[in-house]
């Protein structure tokens, strides 16, 4: 009897990162690729197994109690190890008598994996090697999909992980929650992380859609992880995962059939997965207690507006004051496009036109794109030349495709 | 880029903005800010409130000089720009003219040029 390559790769997606953060937490993070070796071997002896026998009923509990065994194997086979660690392990460990048995019950799974998302979204790391790190160590992502998402090969990626992991150990990350108000400088750098790694997923231009839709649903856990903690359940947090449940609703109604992304105004909205839209109200509720107006909560809202399938006339207003406010406290490019465009929408082209030129992103092909639409609702002969000078500027083969059609359909 | 203050000013005493004036400019502040961090170039704004105090050097304190004034300052905006001339392009629009008031633009003095003026003796 076979194994099914899926469950194998579901199942290692859902523990990997459960066990690596429960050994390592017994084992201290400077043992980080230790703990790893433990798991993947684990793992290793089990496919083979199940390659024979077959699945057994329970994997989960099958691979945990192999890792458990592999560890106390590690304990008796490695004496430096044990001469080096162990001393300093049965200090810290309530029963000194087993310090080798790595406790895989729910609640230490969860405070050992919130203790490492809090060690690698450590300020002391680079934030690539962040996003590499957290996608290996608490995604459970593969080097090889880590090179895909980063489209680049798997030597950079094992260079940036090594580098990170150095670092770790240089900067002597301890596995432990930040305490009293540190907790709050920590928690907004473990946010940006994960908005990061939802960014990656969901804006990636990596043709495989699996790929990035796995990436969006480990970033929306790992926010949901933190909602288990009082101290990390804050408004902020909620306003994340809201932001995140909303972008997540519109997966299936972007993705054409041919592997092209289908516009926001051309989706399907019957497609829109309501169960996430509903869940992303629940957190959008929770994050408005408390006066605490982040760029989350702001991008929450404005993705909220564009969830309801009926179009309100107030809408676009109500999303250009979302977008100012959000520019006053964060510009980037693409919140100062997103706010002309709402502009546009809000007020029509002509006032849009004039603050758009003003923003000069010479080098943006979605600003070219932008100001070829408002040339083009005003008449203005300017929109094909808008529209050629985004086409130059495009890298994408789909982005090219929309221009093209926006160029033949003047 | 340097920076520079946008101070603005409104009429005061009796020509104080009135409730309805003001729900009708409150919203336009926002929508213009917002026009000049899409270009990168707003650093940070307060809005003051009407009421304060005011000390003086004889130690009284009072409820402030507002209603004697003709003006008084509203809030300030720190803005980035090449020169004044662009900081001033940045003020067209503010919704301040809308209620009588008025943008000054100033630069910042730097540490340098008031050891210079000290050196001076000015």
């Amino acid at each position: 009897m076979g194994n099914d390559p899926d469950i194998i790769t579901r199942l290692f997606r859902n523990e990997f990162s459960k066990m690596v953060a429960v050994i390592s937490n017994l084992f201290g993070l400077q043992h980080l690729d230790l703990a790893e070796d433990i798991v993947s071997e684990a793992f290793l002896q089990a496919t083979e197994s199940w390659n024979i026998k077959g699945m057994p009923d329970n994997p989960t509990a099958w691979l945990y109690s192999v890792a458990k065994h592999q560890t106390s194997h590690y304990f008796k086979r490695h004496k430096t190890f044990n001469r080096k660690i162990v001393p300093e392990l049965i200090t810290e460990q309530e029963d000194p008598a087993q310090p080798q048995d790595p406790d895989f019950s729910d609640g230490n799974i969860m405070d050992s994996q919130l203790k490492m998302l809090f060690a690698i979204c450590n300020p002391a790391i680079i934030s690539e090697a962040q996003i590499g790190l957290a996608l290996r160590i608490l995604c459970g992502f593969g080097i090889d999909e880590i090179a895909e998402a980063f489209l680049t090969n798997k030597e950079t990626i094992n260079k940036r992980l090594f580098r990170a992991k150095e670092k770790l150990r240089k900067e002597n990350v301890l596995l432990e929650m930040p305490r009293g108000p540190e907790i709050n400088n920590r928690l907004d750098n473990v946010l940006h992380i994960i908005y990061l790694l939802f960014n990656e997923g969901y804006y990636s231009t990596t043709k495989n859609e699996t790929l990035r839709k796995d990436l969006c649903v480990e970033a929306l856990h790992l926010g949901v992880l933190l909602t288990g903690l009082e101290t990390t359940n804050l408004p902020q947090t909620n306003a994340l995962i809201a932001l995140m449940c909303f972008h997540a609703s519109r997966f299936r109604a972007r993705q054409g059939g041919d592997r092209s992304l289908i516009l926001y105004e051309d989706q399907d909205k019957d497609l829109w997965d309501d169960e996430l839209i509903n869940k992303g109200d629940y957190f959008l509720a929770l994050s408005a207690r408390g006066p605490e107006m982040t760029s989350y909560h702001l991008e929450a809202r404005i993705a909220w507006w564009h969830c309801q399938k009926n179009d309100p006339p107030e809408k676009w207003g109500k999303i250009l004051q979302l977008y100012n406010q959000l520019l006053l406290i964060n510009y980037s490019p693409s919140v100062a496009l997103n706010r002309t465009y709402a502009l546009f929408k809000a007020k029509g082209a002509k006032p849009a036109l004039i603050e758009a030129l003003k923003l000069k992103l010479d080098n943006n092909h979605f600003y070219f794109t932008l100001l070829g639409e408002l040339y083009k609702n005003i008449g203005d002969k300017n929109a094909k030349a808008s529209f050629e000078k985004a086409y130059a500027l495009a890298t994408t083969y789909n982005d090219k495709e929309i221009l093209m059609r926006k160029i033949s359909g003047l | 880029m340097e920076e520079f203050a946008l101070v603005f000013r409104h009429l005061a005493g009796d020509n104080l903005p009135t409730p309805e004036q003001l729900k009708v400019n409150l919203p336009l502040w926002d929508d213009w800010a917002a026009g000049i961090a899409a270009q990168g170039k707003f650093v940070t704004t307060r809005r003051l409130a009407f009421g304060g105090k005011v000390l003086k050097a004889s130690g009284v304190v009072t409820d402030g000089p507002f209603v004697e004034v003709k003006e008084q300052l509203g809030g300030f905006m720190i803005v980035r720009a090449e020169n004044i001339d662009e900081a001033i392009t940045l003020a067209h629009g503010c919704p301040i003219f809308d209620i009588g008031g008025t943008v000054e633009v100033r630069s910042f003095a730097t540490t340098n040029q008031a050891i210079l003026a000290m050196e001076n003796g000015e």
